[in-house]
């Protein structure tokens, strides 16, 4: 694979030394803490940590969407200070267009660069079939399951054609078998369009069935645990599941995880407490 | 994966019920009325007997010039709804904008809402005189609220996720607005702009009414104070009448805008 032939100096993607803090009622907190790392052109690589740990604000930093952060974003060589053609982003929320059927959803981002009608329809056409949702061209998000609608959210992300895939927990609202399936049909386009795929997520099965390394992130702040490698053979399907190496996979990174999560609940915990008793 | 198609569904008995259930509760409400009246039980020169107010019909038609008298109605009742939704949407946009002015008007204009407006009728006959524009400012002045109101609350209330994606694909703000703020709002507008025609309907039949000049309100007055019940009520039908195009022209409006929510 291509990702796998590249030294880390060619990356496409660099965040260098991410900082975030926010400034709450019971004072600052720092969500995001000296965050580095790279991405090679066509690499796979996925964010995972726990609840918490700044994930979500962490694909705001690197989409463009969070301008209050310490740090360097840059894509090939270019530093980002808000969002960027270079970067498409799939959102965790159900975010396709109610107004707009799949195709008119679809051909946005073409619509935008002035492509006219009939060659935008041709085009959105192609990645609506990419994503194996053709004869439902002509209806309304509404007329869709959840993971049909993610779908035509990832199709008109694809279709801006992006050097970089950013996904937040996209499949997190569905049901276990539709991860797994829909995971299969990212795997299949990234290894198709051979494009570079940053995923956030909290769901250890799902980042290892697709990536080529995993950043492990602390509970907060979060900082960078560990990057894990993911040798496991391409193409893959969900069938690797079943394989004994993703099992000792799945377990390294529970371990590094396990910890952090723990830490996190009884944080939760702790605030709950003395939330419930000041009220009390 | 092809889709699923679905077949040509057979209307049912079942389609027909709602309609045939609330058409014949109206008639057998009217029939009680009309059994009551000739019992004696209602006092039929407080209430006319539904046949009458049928029987009147032709000759409010005939005699009382309803064609003009409905058409005036109703290009009162469309100027002032074409005025309400240009500005009172324009003034919700604008409202959600600039904060400033919607901090310091939104308060006001919600009080407005409540407020007697059509008390304020005889200032509106100085400023414009005892013509059809008195009838359509009360009716537009009063129907400007909720529509304003109703355009802040659905712009304001446009799901994050959607303004992050218009942000993601570096929208600017005029595209923000157009192809994604106003799109998602529609449907609460199109609640405001509802709202709005009610308000108007009934500022603009009532002003007619109070300064005897126009439409149906006048034709009322007239017939009222002729003690023509009968009459008055074949009138307030054709009132009715003017809301019911109105909401189906709305409705129609809404659909070719936003085909499906």
């Amino acid at each position: 694979m291509a990702a796998q032939n590249t030294s880390l100096d060619d990356a496409i993607l660099v965040a260098d030394d991410i900082g975030v803090r926010f400034e709450t009622a019971e004072g600052p907190v720092i969500a995001v803490d000296d965050v580095s790392f790279k991405v090679k052109p066509g690499e796979f690589l996925s964010v995972i940590g726990p609840s918490g740990c700044g994930k979500s604000t962490l694909f705001n930093v690197i989409g463009g969407l969070l301008s209050h952060h310490q740090g360097v974003v840059s894509v090939a060589g270019e530093t980002i200070n808000g969002p960027h053609k270079s970067i498409g982003m799939v959102f965790q929320e159900e975010s396709t267009f109610p107004w707009r059927t799949v195709v008119d959803n679809v051909a946005f981002p073409l619509e935008l660069i002035g492509m006219p009608k009939a060659k935008r329809i041709e085009r959105a056409r192609h990645f609506i079939a990419l994503v194996g949702l053709d004869g439902f061209e002509n209806r309304y998000p509404g007329e869709l399951s959840g993971g049909m609608r993610q779908r035509v959210s990832l199709a008109r992300t694809l279709a801006s054609e992006p050097k970089i895939l950013l996904m937040d927990e996209p499949f997190a609202a569905l049901d276990e078998q539709t991860r797994l399936l829909l995971g299969d049909k990212v795997l299949q386009i990234q290894q198709q369009l051979k494009q570079t795929t940053l995923l956030i997520t909290h769901n250890i099965t799902e980042a290892v069935q697709m990536s080529d390394r995993i950043l492990v992130m602390t509970y907060r702040p979060g900082k960078v645990k560990r990057i894990v490698d993911i040798d496991l053979p391409r193409p893959r399907t969900s069938e690797v599941v079943t394989s004994e190496p993703f099992g000792r996979y799945v377990a390294k990174i529970w371990a590094d995880l396990r910890e952090e999560a723990s830490r996190g609940m009884r944080d939760e915990e702790k605030h709950a407490l003395q939330h419930h008793g000041a009220a009390s | 994966m092809s889709a699923t198609t679905t077949p040509a569904r057979r209307a049912s008995p079942g389609d027909y019920l709602p309609p045939v259930v609330g058409i014949g509760s109206l008639v057998v409400f009217f029939l009680l009325v009309e059994l009551l009246i000739q019992l004696g039980a209602v006092n039929r020169f407080i209430v006319p007997p539904p046949s009458e107010v049928l029987g009147s019909f032709g000759r409010v038609i005939v005699e009382e010039d309803i064609l003009q008298r409905f058409l005036l109605t109703l290009t009162e009742c469309l100027t002032a709804g074409v005025m309400l939704t240009v500005f009172g949407v324009s003034g919700g946009v604008l409202m959600h904008r600039f904060k400033l002015l919607q901090q310091a008007c939104e308060t006001w204009v919600a009080a407005m809402a409540s407020a007697p407006i059509v008390l304020m009728y005889p200032l509106f006959l100085v400023i414009f005189g005892r013509n059809a524009w008195t009838i359509i400012m009360m009716g537009f002045v009063a129907a400007l609220p909720p529509v304003i109101l109703k355009t802040i609350e659905g712009i304001a209330g446009t799901r994050k996720v959607l303004v992050n994606v218009g942000r993601s694909f570096n929208l600017t703000p005029t595209q923000q607005f157009w192809k994604i703020l106003f799109p998602a709002a529609l449907p609460t507008i199109f609640v405001g702009v509802r709202l709005g025609l009610i308000f108007a309907l009934i500022n603009i039949v009532g002003v007619e009414f109070l300064i005897n000049f126009g439409g149906l309100g006048q034709l009322i007055n007239e017939l009222a104070e002729r003690y023509d019940l009968a009459g008055t009520y074949a009138a307030i039908c054709f009132v009715i009448l003017v809301s019911i195009l109105f909401f189906m022209v709305l409705e129609k409006a809404e659909r070719w805008l936003r085909p499906v929510d």
